[in-house]
């Protein structure tokens, strides 16, 4: 390692402020920092230090992603052999599976690292870690088969309006994963939804009663044909115990989706972890559930179709609800600051999201436009917590 | 600022040359004042309705301001807001007859956006900030200046809208029809954005128009 050291070492003094390649200095402190460990410490901004800095939290956070990307993995594989009617071992579905995701992964930190870097030359500060978990969540919320440059467009879209115009990292008012889907989504509707995206089928011909359709997309056709209609009970046989959308298959992750989000168990695993190391807030987990449920519920009570009438806790076990509760709404920088805006802001977020979902069935990821939605909102929630806590003290002064 | 001009002026001294040429960057209607952003957003899908909408703000914002400034000395200041709305009520309808009945497809595309020519702020901000207090010459070259300003920027939202959105451009397609994703045939690579469809893309291309724009000229930076 000593020679990798020399060779910082030496090309160090190039790169410094006034070294002859001064703009090669972002690429520099970068490679340098992943190589080794720096010696300087924060010198700015932050009041409170401690022993976790931002690259810690955010491997944290990609290692609670993992269990569900590896699921998210074999379940690609998993659904693509099933469709084409093979017998696949465990491994096979898993390579597959892998194979489809690694592209992927590398064009979305390829395209969002270009951007951050370019902005790193251009505004003369290190690259800082604020894309690795974005880079890793982007993949991971993507139909399988969507075209790479797509990604990639999207990536530097949420990147570049999501984050940079803000400022950079830290500064952003949206989350830049959900901005790229919501990009995606708008973009090239084609690609993100429908009942053709979701499952790789190349290489073989499907088998008879192979349908591609998500557990939401096959609840929307139910919308418009009332409550208990003969014509729905096909798609609602298997919402039952032993059909395609099971609860427990919504459960375990064994129904198609976007890669990562399909496993609530593995998800919950995760965010477990995040509560358990102190890097995501519980309290947004929490009411973020209680939203989605307690919205689920009333339509569950006044239910005038069949979507409307699904347990609710069935209807949160589907689509993006526990990827987003987890993953998306607990970003610490898009969410409410507040200790108490954070109960409301996941509230309002997992409460809104099942509302769009069901009432739309056009935007069936009404989690990701609740989370977005809420994130424009969370300053404005921290505001009037902040501006409630004065007066209740201006007034206990008063009193005095 | 004194509107006599004691002197006499060429009519195209620097300073009337200047009425031209600040709208198009240091005092551009859409991107410095932000004002018009309404039609920016509503007929910039396509190239064709943003060229024929600039034409016609620049058509009612030239021969308007002239008007104004015509008979600006016999305007009762209390009920001026009245009468510029009378002057431009006038040459919206004038634009609204002729272009339905020499480009109705255009019109239709247009459709209410015509009309609305009359709230458009840049309008009513001429008149009352420029028109009132200046000569007709004067008027005409700031009505012609600024209406530019507001058409350049309109034209270029609409050409990247309609390029990257429609892959179009006045209507001919310039992506050939052999990049399109085919799923028929598994052939092809490309696929329109829609999102460009959408009115808030086209807030988001001003704001990155504007991004550019500050970036070059930085004296519209606002200390602070």
């Amino acid at each position: 390692m000593k020679f990798v050291q020399n060779i910082f070492d030496k090309t160090r003094p190039l790169v410094e402020k006034d070294g002859k390649r001064n703009i090669l200095y972002p690429l520099h402190n970068a490679l340098e920092t992943m190589a080794f460990v720096p010696d300087h410490t924060t010198h700015s901004g932050a009041h409170v230090r401690d022993a976790i800095d931002l690259k810690r939290t955010m491997v944290t956070v990609i290692f609670a992603m993992v269990p569900a990307l590896l699921f998210g993995m074999w379940n690609i594989g998993r659904l693509h052999f099933a469709a084409i009617g093979e017998e696949a071992a465990l491994l096979d579905s898993f390579l597959f599976g892998a194979l489809k995701m690694l592209p992927l992964i590398t064009v979305t930190y390829a395209a969002g690292l270009g951007v951050e870097i370019f902005f790193s030359w251009k505004r003369n500060h290190p690259v800082n870690e604020g894309f690795l978990v974005s880079g890793l969540l982007i993949p991971m919320i993507m139909p399988v088969d969507i075209p790479l440059w797509m990604v990639a467009v999207s990536t530097i879209f949420a990147v570049l309006i999501g984050k940079e115009v803000f400022g950079g990292t830290g500064m952003n008012l949206l989350n830049p994963a959900l901005t790229a889907r919501a990009f995606a989504f708008f973009a090239y509707p084609t690609w993100m939804s429908g009942d053709q995206v979701w499952i790789n089928t190349k290489g073989g011909e499907v088998v008879d009663g192979y349908s591609g359709a998500t557990a939401l997309g096959d609840l929307a056709t139910t919308v418009g044909q009332g409550l208990g209609n003969p014509s729905t009970d096909a798609v609602m046989a298997q919402f039952g115990a032993g059909g395609h959308y099971s609860f427990m298959n919504a459960f375990l992750g064994l129904i198609p989706g976007s890669i990562g989000e399909t496993s609530a168990l593995l998800i919950l695993l995760g965010g477990l972890f995040l509560v358990f190391k102190g890097v995501g807030s519980w309290k947004i987990m929490l009411s973020f559930f209680v939203g989605g449920f307690v919205m689920a519920g009333i339509f569950n009570l006044f239910a005038v179709n069949e979507f409307m009438g699904l347990n609710p806790l069935h209807q949160l076990m589907l689509g993006g609800f526990m990827f987003g509760m987890v993953f998306m709404a607990t970003d610490p920088v898009s969410a409410a600051q507040t200790e108490t805006g954070k109960y409301i802001y996941g509230f309002l977020a997992g409460f809104f999201g099942i509302m769009i979902r069901v009432f739309n069935p056009a935007y069936p990821e009404g989690i990701m436009l609740a989370i977005l939605f809420m994130n424009v909102m969370a300053p404005l929630i921290d505001y009037y917590v902040v501006e409630a806590n004065i007066k209740r003290r201006a007034k206990r002064v008063a009193h005095a | 600022m004194s509107t006599e001009v004691k002197q006499k002026e060429s009519l195209f001294s620097k300073k009337n040359r200047k009425l031209i040429s600040d709208p198009f960057n240091d005092n551009n209607p859409i991107t410095v004042q932000v004002l018009g952003i309404c039609s920016a957003l509503a007929i910039t899908v396509k190239l064709e309705p943003a060229i024929v909408m600039s034409l016609s703000v620049m058509f009612v914002l030239a021969a308007g301001n002239v008007i104004i400034s015509l008979i600006r000395n016999l305007i009762p200041n209390r009920i001026r807001i009245i009468v510029q709305l009378v002057v431009v009520a006038s040459l919206v309808i004038l634009v609204d007859q002729f272009l339905k009945a020499y480009a109705y497809d255009v019109s239709k595309q247009l459709s209410v956006f015509v009309g609305l020519i009359i709230t458009n702020c840049i309008i009513m901000g001429r008149f009352e900030a420029f028109a009132l207090g200046n000569g007709p010459w004067k008027a005409f070259m700031d009505g012609i200046g600024n209406s530019i300003g507001y058409g350049v920027i309109l034209i270029a939202v609409a050409f990247i809208r309609e390029l990257l959105g429609s892959g179009t451009l006045l209507g001919f397609s310039v992506i050939p029809q052999s990049w399109y994703i085919n799923a028929e045939t598994g052939t092809g690579f490309y696929a329109n954005n829609g999102f460009f469809l959408f009115p808030p893309m086209a807030l988001i291309v001003v704001g990155l128009i504007i991004w550019a724009q500050r970036a070059k000229n930085t004296k519209l930076i606002e200390e602070n």
